[in-house]
C-alpha cells in the first residue's frame, strides 16, 4: 500500500483533447497507469483524484467522506467555486443527519409519480417551444430557443418562480458557474440570486400558489433565507443540467447519425438512449468534491482525515471494467449503471425530472424536425469548456 | 429471494422504481420507498438485483431465501 502522497500528475481541470465529448487525455491516463493520484487545484493545494468506477462508487457511498466546504481540506475546483460555497449553506453541501432532513423535505417532490404527472404539461412546453422555434425559420439556436428554456420554465412552474424573470436567474447563474469567474462577481451573483429568492419566498407568505416554495414556508421548518438558498439550489441545478444534456445529447446524435436514424425508427429506445447519453457526456465534469473526515483505505491507496477528493464520474463512466468500448456512443448498452447523477445519498434529487424532461425533449426534437442538422462547421459549434457544468453555449440548427 | 428495505437509509432518488416497479414504490408523501413484493417472482429477480445495484443509498438488501 502507498504511504507517501505522490507528486501531483497535473492541475485540474486538465486542458480537453481532439474530441470535445471526451474527458482530457490527462485524466485517461490517469485512470490506465494510476487510478487514485495526486493532482495540484488552482491555488497549488494538493487534491486526491478517483478516476475509476468502483473506487468512485466506493467513496460517494462510504459517509466518512464529507461534502461540507466549511471542514478543513475541503477541495475546490476554482476560486469562485469555493465563493459559491461561501453563502447561506444548501444541503449538498451538509451531512447527513442534518442532510437527509433537509432533503426529505423535498424527495416528495421529484419522486417518480409526481413527476411522471407533468408529462403532459412538459410535452406541450416542448412542442409549443417548438412551434416558436420553426415558425417562419429555417435556423435557430436549439440551446436559447429549446434546450434551455424547456427546463426553466418547468422548474419554475414547480417552485413557484415567475418565468418572466429568466434573463436575470439565467445571467447569475452563468456567472455562478464560470470557472473563471472573479470571487467578487460571483458573490455579487450569489447576493442578488439569493436576495431575489428571499423575497419571493415573502410573497409566498402572504399569497401562496401551489409551488414548492409555498410549500416549504407552510412547512413551517426552515427560516425564508434557508428556503431561498434551496430555492436558488434547485433554480440552478433544475435548468442549467437538462439545458447542457439536452443540446449535447442532440449534437452527439448529429455526430452518430447511424445511432440517430435507429433511435428515430425505434422511439421506445429513448428511455435506454438517455441513459446511455448520460453516460457518455457526464456533463459534470470537473468532478463531485469530497474531504475525508477519518483515514481511509481507498483501492489500496490510504486517504487521511482532512486530505480533499475528486471523484471524476466522467471518467468512471468510461472505466472499460463496467462499460467496455466505453469511449463509444452506443444506445444499445444498458448503461444504467452509471454515474452522471453521482452516488450515494447526495445522488441527484432531480434525476427522475430530469429523465422526463431529456426523453421528451428527444423524442420531440427527433419526431417533430426529420432534416435536422447542424448550421455551422462542427469544429465552430462553442462547448462549455470553462464552466462547472459542461455543455454547449449555443447549438445553431437548420432542418 | 427475500428482499428487505431500510426506509432511514433511503434518499428517494426513486432508482428502484426506475429498475422494478413490480417491487418498489415511493411513498406518496415523502417519496422514500415502500416494498410491493418481499418476494418477487423469479421472472423479477435480475430486475432486483438492478435494483439493489444502483441503490444509491445502499438500502435494498437481498437474501437467498
Amino acid at each position: 500500500m502507498a504511504t507517501a502522497a505522490p507528486t501531483p500528475r497535473f492541475t485540474h481541470p486538465a486542458a480537453r483533447g481532439a474530441c470535445p465529448f471526451a474527458p482530457p487525455p490527462a485524466y485517461q491516463q490517469a485512470q490506465q497507469e494510476e487510478p487514485i493520484s495526486r493532482v495540484s487545484l488552482w491555488d497549488g493545494t494538493p487534491s486526491w483524484f478517483l478516476t475509476r468506477y468502483d473506487d468512485i462508487k466506493a467513496v460517494l457511498a462510504d459517509p466518512r467522506f464529507s461534502s461540507d466546504a466549511t471542514r478543513p481540506g475541503f477541495p475546490f475546483i476554482s476560486a469562485g467555486a469555493r465563493q459559491l460555497s461561501a453563502g447561506q449553506t444548501t444541503f449538498i453541501r451538509m451531512d447527513d443527519p442534518e442532510h437527509a432532513h433537509q432533503r426529505r423535505m423535498l424527495t416528495g417532490e421529484f419522486m417518480i409519480k409526481k413527476v411522471e404527472a407533468l408529462r403532459p404539461e412538459i410535452q406541450r412546453i416542448a412542442d409549443r417551444l417548438l412551434d416558436d422555434m420553426t415558425a417562419g425559420r429555417t435556423e435557430a439556436d436549439l440551446v436559447r430557443d429549446f434546450a434551455l428554456p424547456l427546463p426553466s420554465l418547468v422548474i419554475c412552474l414547480l417552485l413557484g418562480v415567475p418565468y418572466e424573470d429568466h434573463a436575470f436567474f439565467q445571467e447569475c447563474s452563468r456567472v455562478l458557474l464560470r470557472r473563471d469567474s472573479a470571487p467578487e462577481d460571483v458573490d455579487a451573483a450569489q447576493k442578488r440570486l439569493a436576495d431575489y429568492l428571499v423575497a419571493l419566498t415573502e410573497t409566498k407568505r402572504t399569497a401562496p400558489d401551489d409551488g414548492i416554495l409555498s410549500r416549504l414556508v407552510e412547512r413551517g421548518e426552515l427560516t425564508t433565507e434557508e428556503i431561498g438558498a434551496m430555492g436558488r439550489l434547485l433554480l440552478i441545478a433544475g435548468h442549467e443540467t437538462t439545458a447542457n444534456m439536452t443540446a449535447l445529447s442532440v449534437l452527439a446524435l448529429l455526430r452518430n447519425p447511424a445511432q440517430l436514424d435507429h433511435l428515430r425508427a425505434h422511439p421506445e429506445a429513448v428511455p435506454g438512449a438517455v441513459e446511455e447519453l448520460l453516460r457518455y457526456l457526464t456533463i459534470v465534469h470537473s468532478g463531485l468534491t469530497r474531504v475525508a473526515t477519518e483515514d481511509v483505505e481507498v483501492g489500496g491507496v490510504r486517504i487521511r482525515a482532512g486530505e480533499g477528493v475528486i471523484c471524476m464520474v466522467s471518467t468512471a463512466n468510461r472505466d472499460a471494467e463496467q462499460f467496455p468500448g466505453g469511449d463509444e456512443l452506443d444506445l444499445t448498452r444498458d448503461a444504467r449503471r452509471h454515474l452522471a447523477f453521482g452516488f450515494g445519498t447526495h445522488q441527484c434529487l432531480g434525476q427522475p425530472l430530469a429523465r422526463l424532461e431529456l426523453r421528451i425533449a428527444l423524442d420531440t426534437v427527433l419526431r417533430r424536425l426529420p432534416g435536422l442538422r447542424l448550421a455551422v462547421p462542427f469544429e465552430d459549434v462553442p462547448f462549455r469548456g470553462e464552466m462547472l457544468v459542461y455543455g454547449l453555449h449555443e447549438l445553431p440548427v437548420t432542418w | 429471494m427475500l428482499v428487505t428495505i431500510d426506509q432511514d437509509k433511503c434518499c428517494g432518488a426513486g432508482s428502484c422504481v426506475l429498475a422494478a416497479p413490480d417491487v418498489f414504490d415511493q411513498r406518496d408523501e415523502d417519496g422514500i420507498v415502500v416494498l410491493l413484493d418481499a418476494r418477487p417472482p423469479a421472472d423479477l429477480h435480475q430486475a432486483v438485483k438492478d435494483a439493489a445495484d444502483v441503490c444509491p443509498a445502499a438500502a435494498i438488501r437481498l437474501e437467498t431465501a
